[in-house]
């Protein structure tokens, strides 16, 4: 079970913004769905992952990159080749 | 001095010198390009580009490992490690996490106290290198961030060691023997800017941890631990106690700054990366043949050169010094050694320090043609040291560069050897001029002859052979009549 | 020489189409000059690519998926990109930021999910063939409601790269078409080995369908016709698996006891990968823009607040939380588990039979608005979840209708055995002509 201070959380965490109108339908949902999830505890059996293929490796070789328009061009904001984004502390 | 009660130690991260990224094929020679130019989907994160392992950059690790003695593991893998951050333009890191390449090793290092000492690693992973912040604005204007994507998706290895490490300067030497042993095993450039970060751990014994990060220099090393040694005997010298924190070193101050404590919080949600497979590299491990390391270097450099401890330890803890050395001696090792060791050494490459310059242009020939000059005898040592230095500065400036025997005959700087008559002259005006030394030497006070021989070394410029000088002003003062 | 194209004007009544492209030009091969449609979480190079969210609303991709060049290489005229439930999180295209697409066959309901946009526009003939994405079902899903053909392939036979990462370890990008050989067609161009996806496998699909089944041996799993199914699509499929039998094939009952917790195990796997997948949307290199006067952290909850629909963001948290230490060994190291007993299960179960049959879906097409509850929608996944989780191929051909809808015939078969597959499909196809 979670709290709505649990999913308040989980959503600072992820950083999806949740709306404080939202936020109780979402733990209602996120219970259920957990619930659901917990089915799994009865799971028995190895870690699988037999994986179909091993030391997949390319060789050490220069490809062309893209020209700094393309990379910029989809970018909202730039400066100087730069891409901007929001100051971190 | 090794204090008992100090634990450290160190995560190395160092760039990979790989052609090409660690998961696409962009050129990593990015330095001297502008913003955003060695960027491609994939190094990008964009929408559905996925990661493709360079196998050179596997190569490389495993070739640290090997020299390292750590053990390959069976299974390696690559996971995920999920936080949010402007230049981490997947808002995750491919790295490696419970199946690293490798595990266990360890690195001699020279103890605070002689002798050597193992210190022992943890592991060894690869992991690629996130995109560069640049900090921009002002409190009026608005501060903002600039990303430069060039650096993203660089390969990285990450070294870890085990607590061993009891002093900064300990600290320091690990450093450089591991920078060095990167070296020899061609897999690292320590020249490039940034190839080289350090974190941190350190407590007193007792106390907490605290994690110092973002040291980029060998210099900074020693400082910021120092540092952090001292606020935190402080702080328990005050009767508190040492919060166990993330703390960035401020290189220009020199000082620790506590970090948001938001970095304790970040759990970073690892899990297998999907889009690649595991590795099974442990039967590599047996056909890597491993060039010579630093240790059987510098044992060579004193079996085959006659080199001193202090001399090989020097002369071996670079790459490209050791390599120079040995071009300078290649054409009479036997002759050559001595003089070359020395000079290189000793004076060389504190030459060098004080002009912030590297090795890389002085070449090898015109260093063999001075060593030759002062082995027969055509300049003393202090003509030498000024020989040295005019070769530096032109290489330095740009200038035309002489050849040694130039620079002597330009500056006529060849010894007075056959000419006894200027020393003589100096010798008679060294004692006129300085009756009191003349009287100190006759009551037996040491330095006084010393002090002769400088005034008379100062009067013919430096050009007398000392050995011939000491001999003729002995003489000298015995004929001066009491 | 003049580059070659095609004029598409299709009138899309259906909200198919997030983009269409009028005059796509085309070069010559096997598939010279057919208008093929793109779902819209492929990467197409100049042409617009949003996942159907308003987080990538003008995003331009600069290159284009492996299969896009594939489909131009063989002489396909790009003719759009197709609707779906956001970054294909959706069972019936209802979650898409730009509007449902509406069912062909009935407009009041939903075309199925998430690639809705593909198959309506097959379905109202606008296109013969498209590309989709099966993660959990949303080939096999849209085609079953909308009464056309769609295939997905064996995991790692046709490449991923260019597809917008929803949940790495399940996709596939799949052919979807109105008959068994325009889907086998579209196949034989996309599948194959490319570098630039490590998943991928050296398994070209190069093959002719045959209609004869004579001596197939095909499984009949209980759980696929047990309480959760409609009776009245129970029906029909078991009909038209009669119809086979008719042809020579045989049945043979199996259980796959896995399947009660695969459809955790999906959930969990693919919120998981996506909450991680998706965190790379913050409106910084792609994107409406991040409001760079702002702090990091408040800057990047704002942009994806407003462009990531609920149901979105409702996934990226329950994966977030799942992988969080503490409950990673929990949820998604048990969600492995549970994934390698169904593929021991799918494996145990071809030792003795050569495919397995049974309805694609366990309803007919729903209504619009007509599932609001998350877990009730998850819950319609029960059937398709399993194939994805064992990687092992899987086809939707029509076979009936029940109610006046649609209903879906299922073949599954061996990893990699993607033409008998289809051979079981055609041969079905082919009798009721």
């Amino acid at each position: 079970m979670v709290s709505e201070k649990d999913v308040q959380h989980i959503a600072e965490l992820a950083d999806v913004g949740i709306s404080s109108g939202e936020l109780g339908t979402f733990t209602h949902q996120f219970n259920q769905i957990l619930e659901y999830f917990d089915q799994l505890d009865a799971v028995k059996g190895d870690a699988a992952a037999i994986k179909d293929l091993y030391n997949v490796l390319r060789e050490d070789e220069i490809e062309p990159s893209l020209p700094q328009e393309e990379v910029l061009r989809n970018a909202p904001a730039k400066e100087d080749g730069f891409i901007k984004a929001p100051r971190v502390m | 001095m090794a204090e008992t009660d100090v634990i450290i130690g160190l995560e190395v991260h160092c760039q990979l010198d790989t052609k090409s990224k660690l998961f696409c094929g962009c050129d990593t020679d990015y330095r001297s390009d502008g913003p955003n130019t060695h960027v491609c989907p994939i190094c990008l994160g964009l929408p559905g580009a996925m990661p493709s392992l360079n196998k050179r950059a596997i190569e490389y690790a495993m070739r640290v490992a090997k020299a390292l003695n750590c053990t390959v593991i069976p299974e390696s893998e690559f996971s995920r490690k999920n936080y949010f951050y402007p230049d981490l333009d997947k808002a995750y890191q491919i790295t490696q996490y419970d199946k690293p390449l490798a595990e266990g090793g360890y690195l001699e290092i020279e103890s605070d106290e002689g002798g050597e000492r193992k210190i022992r690693l943890t592991r060894i992973h690869v992991e690629e290198d996130p995109g560069r912040l640049v900090h921009m604005g002002n409190v009026e204007r608005g501060k903002y961030s600039l990303v430069d994507y060039n650096r993203a998706g660089i390969p990285l290895i990450e070294i870890v060691s085990e607590p061993d490490l009891r002093s900064p300067k300990e600290a320091r030497k690990f450093l450089n023997k591991l920078r060095a042993t990167l070296e020899y095993l061609n897999v690292f450039d320590s020249d490039k800017e940034g190839s080289l970060r350090v974190d941190a751990n350190i407590s007193i014994v007792g106390s907490e941890r605290v994690e110092v990060k973002n040291i980029t220099s060998y210099k900074g090393v020693e400082k910021a631990l120092t540092f952090e040694i001292t606020r935190q005997k402080n702080v328990l010298r005050r009767g508190q106690r040492v919060d166990r924190e993330t703390r960035h070193f401020l290189e220009s101050r020199g000082v620790t700054q506590s970090a948001r404590s938001k970095e304790l919080e970040n759990d970073y949600r690892y899990f297998p990366e999907p889009d690649l497979r595991p590795l099974h590299v442990q039967s590599w491990v047996k056909d890597i043949v491993l060039p010579e390391l630093p240790d059987a270097r510098r044992e060579r450099f004193m079996a085959q050169y006659g080199c001193s401890l202090n001399h090989a330890r020097t002369l071996t803890g670079e790459l490209k010094l050791a390599n120079f050395f040995e071009t300078v001696v290649s054409s009479d090792p036997k002759g050559l050694s001595t003089l070359a060791a020395t000079w290189i050494a000793d004076t060389l490459i504190g030459e060098l320090n004080y002009r912030d310059m590297h090795l890389d242009p002085v070449d090898p020939e015109s260093f063999t043609g001075l060593v030759h000059l002062l082995k027969a005898g055509t300049i003393t040592d202090k003509s030498g040291v000024e020989v040295l230095r005019v070769m530096l500065d032109q290489r330095l400036k740009n200038e035309t560069r002489e050849i040694p025997a130039a620079i002597v005959a330009r500056l006529n700087l060849a010894k007075t050897a056959g000419d006894t008559g200027a020393v003589t002259t100096a010798i008679e005006e060294a004692i006129t001029e300085n009756p009191k030394a003349l009287e100190d030497y006759r009551a037996g006070k040491a330095g006084a002859l010393n002090f002769l021989v400088g005034q008379v070394m100062k009067k013919t410029r430096g050009k007398a052979d000392p050995g011939e000088l000491n001999r003729m002003l002995i003489e000298a003062l015995r004929k001066r009549e009491a | 020489m003049a580059e070659k194209s095609i004029v598409f004007e299709p009138e899309d009544r259906y909200n198919a189409f997030l983009t269409v492209c009028n005059k796509p030009p085309h070069t010559d091969g096997k598939l010279a000059g057919i208008a093929v449609a793109v779902k819209d979480n492929i990467s197409t190079r100049g042409i617009e690519t949003t996942c159907a969210s308003r987080i990538l609303k003008g995003y331009v991709p600069p290159y284009d998926a492996h299969v896009v060049g594939l489909l131009r290489k063989s002489g396909a005229a790009i003719a759009g990109k197709t609707n779906m439930d956001e970054f294909g999180m959706g069972t019936t295209t209802e979650n898409s930021a730009f509007g449902p697409t509406l069912n062909p066959c009935d407009t009041g309901r939903v075309p199925g999910g998430s690639s809705g946009g593909s198959a309506a526009a097959i379905a109202a003939g606008m296109v013969r063939m498209a590309l989709g994405t099966d993660t959990g079902g949303s080939i096999r899903c849209p085609a079953a409601f909308c009464g056309i053909t769609g295939l997905k392939p064996s995991y790692g036979r046709v490449s991923r790269y260019g597809l917008i990462a929803y949940a790495n370890s399940l996709e596939q990008i799949g052919p979807m078409g109105k008959t068994v050989t325009d889907v086998s067609t579209l196949m034989e161009v996309i599948a194959g080995y490319d570098r630039h996806d490590s998943t991928s496998h050296n398994k070209p699909y190069t093959h002719t369908p045959k209609a004869d089944i004579k001596g197939l041996k095909i499984g009949i799993p209980a759980e696929y016709f047990g309480p959760g199914v409609d009776p009245a699509v129970a029906g029909v499929v078991k009909k038209a698996i009669g119809r086979l039998e008719e042809l020579g094939a045989t049945t043979v009952p199996c259980s796959i006891p896995s399947m009660e917790y695969a459809l955790a195990a999906y959930y969990v796997t693919c919120t998981c990968e996506a909450s991680s997948n998706l965190a790379r949307f913050d409106g910084v290199r792609y994107g409406p823009a991040a409001d760079t006067k702002k702090q990091w952290h408040d800057a990047y909850q704002e942009v994806r607040r407003a462009g990531f629909g609920t149901e979105v963001r409702r996934r990226i948290m329950l994966g977030t939380f799942a992988l969080t230490s503490g409950y990673y060994g929990k949820y998604y190291a048990k969600a492995q588990v549970a994934r390698e007993n169904v593929r021991k299960d799918f494996q145990r179960i071809f030792d003795g039979v050569d495919v397995i049959a049974g309805p694609t879906m366990p309803t007919v097409a729903f209504k619009l608005g007509e599932k609001s509850d998350p877990l009730s929608m998850y819950l319609a996944d029960i059937l398709t979840v399993p194939a994805n989780l064992a990687g092992i191929p899987a086809i939707s051909v029509p076979c009936g209708k029940a109610d006046g809808m649609p209903v879906g015939l299922q073949i599954m078969g061996r990893h990699f055995d993607d033409e008998r597959v289809v051979d079981v499909a055609y041969a079905y196809e082919q009798a009721v002509i």
